[in-house]
């Protein structure tokens, strides 16, 4: 649109290269870079990482992936992580939905300090209940289990989900509502079969972003956790500290970790840029 | 906007989000502010000390210092940030398979945890075997983000440019696609230019995203921890100490309660009063919108 509204008089003068082009592939560059070396660094043996610098290994090998593959200390930390999110998602969505509709639909007392409210805990650092929580769960005997990170990611998950649900609903026409109500459904069938179908797609950014949020999490994953329920990225981190920095290791771990992130971003790419549209992330 | 109707009974619907944040928000908070009065020997044994821990953080250069290298940090980050991202998402392809492809690629750091981000960057800048690290090097330039201040800001804030830039942008991108196409008609019409479409139509149509892009990015930034804490693990020295970084140290590394408390509510405070500022601002622009 914007070579629509500009004529191409200046381009005219130069070879055709166009400014914006060269942006986004400069841009996209320095994003993949980095990623690039990591995935390099991952195929290479822990003596050509520190022996010889290459740009393409001299041999490939795969047997940092087989480390992880193999031992229960590294793929377990996976099998947590899809847990607590997975537990985690369905626990925001489910008291969101209820929520969102209410604050879409009704004014009732104290809504817009609720709302506030609940974008607070969004803001809240971390860091602040990191402490907190440590004693809390420890003292309702839920301390490294993985019900304990999905509720304490909810703190700000939980906001999230209202406000993008919240947006999603208000573009529904209330006159659907009456008319179901007219026709003799009642709430809960009207929420469960009319409603929910309906926003099928903003429930399907909300999961992405509480999937997302909670996935990237460290913090509180790592504080709230010692053995069972250690997540994927606290692993990774003691390994940098403590056992002799296996970088192969380490590198194939988190090229591991970007790989389900890619895969949802892929699906859901089209209604990304709808749920952003909203303004609601 | 549709009208509401006044139904107390919403509050039920209301009511399980109310339990559930209340029970990882509310209780916590009061812990928190337990412990801010009060000193503790060997975690069981709590005496009154009343503002004590107050006064004394307040009067910590310890504190001041990591407030004011994350103002400086989350200053910088803003103004990279914010116009990098205006200007990616007005370069991005209108339409069809490249911008898919720009999307889901720009949206991919977006996804990464946290501390895979600051894996990604100590690998790609340390000097033995990165190779941004190897590069400077090799350039003549002498780089070491473990041992030079600088050289470690300078790599925290690529980092996180590299990081956060994409939601700023795609944030952008989304609002510039809202802009009816009759607009950039009108402009061509009245031969405007380039940077005049720029000023009076994106920029005004894109400013209720880039309020959020904004809130976004200072919250995020100030409350920062997982990157640089991977990264420098907030040296060399405290030079990329930055706030998160130091109450978790207090907090949970030397198990100052009282103290790590009363920084706590500090550290909340200041957040929620910037959020309550921004958080006006939106909705404000959100009625602005509505009524135009």
């Amino acid at each position: 649109m914007s070579e629509q509204s500009q004529p191409n008089k200046r381009r005219n003068a130069g070879p055709r290269i166009r400014l914006p082009a060269v942006i986004i592939c400069a841009y996209l560059l320095f994003i993949l870079v980095p990623i690039y070396w990591l995935a390099i660094m991952s195929l290479k043996s822990n003596a050509e990482i520190l022996g010889a610098f290459t740009l393409w290994p001299d041999s490939i090998t795969f047997d940092n992936y087989r480390t992880i593959l193999t031992d229960p200390a590294w793929y377990m930390g996976y099998i947590n992580s899809f847990i607590y999110v997975s537990l985690n998602t369905v626990i925001s969505l489910t008291v969101a939905l209820p929520a969102a509709y209410a604050f879409s639909r009704y004014r009732f007392m104290g809504d817009s300090h609720l709302f506030f409210w609940l974008l607070t805990n969004r803001m809240a650092p971390p860091a602040v209940f990191a402490l907190p929580f440590f004693q809390l769960y420890s003292s309702v005997e839920l301390f490294d289990t993985h019900i304990a990170v999905a509720l304490a990611h909810c703190l700000f998950n939980v906001p999230l989900a209202v406000w993008i649900l919240e947006g999603f609903m208000r573009g529904v026409p209330r006159e659907i509502d009456e008319t179901a109500f007219i026709d003799g459904y009642g709430f809960g069938r009207f929420f469960t079969r009319i409603f929910i179908p309906m926003i099928a797609p903003g429930i399907g950014v909300a999961a992405f972003f509480c999937f997302m949020f909670s996935w990237v999490e460290l913090l509180l994953s790592r504080t709230l956790t010692s053995v069972d329920a250690k997540p994927i990225t606290a692993i990774m981190t003691r390994t940098v500290s403590a056992s002799g920095l296996d970088w192969g290791v380490l590198a194939a771990a988190g090229v591991l970790t970007i790989i389900p992130g890619a895969i949802v971003i892929y699906f859901v790419r089209s209604y990304i840029a709808k749920g952003l549209a909203l303004g609601r992330v | 906007m549709t009208q509401k109707t006044t139904n107390q009974r919403a509050w039920f619907l209301v009511l399980p989000v109310l339990a559930l944040v209340a029970f990882s928000s509310i209780i916590p908070m009061i812990t928190v502010v337990n412990y801010s009065f009060q000193d503790s020997f060997g975690g069981n044994e709590f005496f009154w000390v009343g503002l004590e821990w107050y006064r004394e953080l307040l009067q910590s250069e310890r504190l001041w210092d990591a407030l004011g290298r994350q103002l400086l940090f989350s200053s910088i980050i803003l103004l990279i940030e914010i116009p990098l991202g205006i200007l990616i998402a007005l370069s991005m392809p209108k339409k069809g398979w490249m911008a898919s492809l720009c999307l889901v690629l720009m949206a991919l750091p977006l996804l990464i945890p946290y501390n895979v981000v600051g894996t990604i960057w100590q690998v790609f800048a340390r000097a033995d075997i990165g190779l941004l690290g190897r590069a400077i090097s090799d350039l003549g330039l002498s780089y070491n983000y473990a041992q030079n201040a600088f050289d470690a800001w300078v790599t925290v804030i690529v980092m996180d440019v590299w990081h956060w830039t994409s939601l700023v942008a795609l944030l952008s991108y989304a609002g510039l696609r809202s802009i009816p196409n009759a607009y950039y008609q009108a402009a061509e019409i009245d031969q405007a230019s380039r940077w005049a479409v720029f000023r009076y139509i994106e920029l005004p149509k894109m400013r209720g995203v880039l309020i959020i892009a904004v809130l976004l990015r200072f919250m995020d930034s100030f409350m920062i921890y997982t990157e640089p804490f991977v990264l420098t693990g907030g040296g060399p020295g405290n030079a990329t100490t930055f706030l998160s970084i130091d109450l978790v140290k207090m907090a949970l590394g030397q198990f100052d309660l009282g103290p790590a408390a009363a920084f706590s509510l500090m550290y909340f405070l200041v957040i929620l009063l910037i959020s309550y500022v921004f958080y006006t601002v939106m909705i404000s622009a959100d009625n602005d919108g509505a009524a135009r």
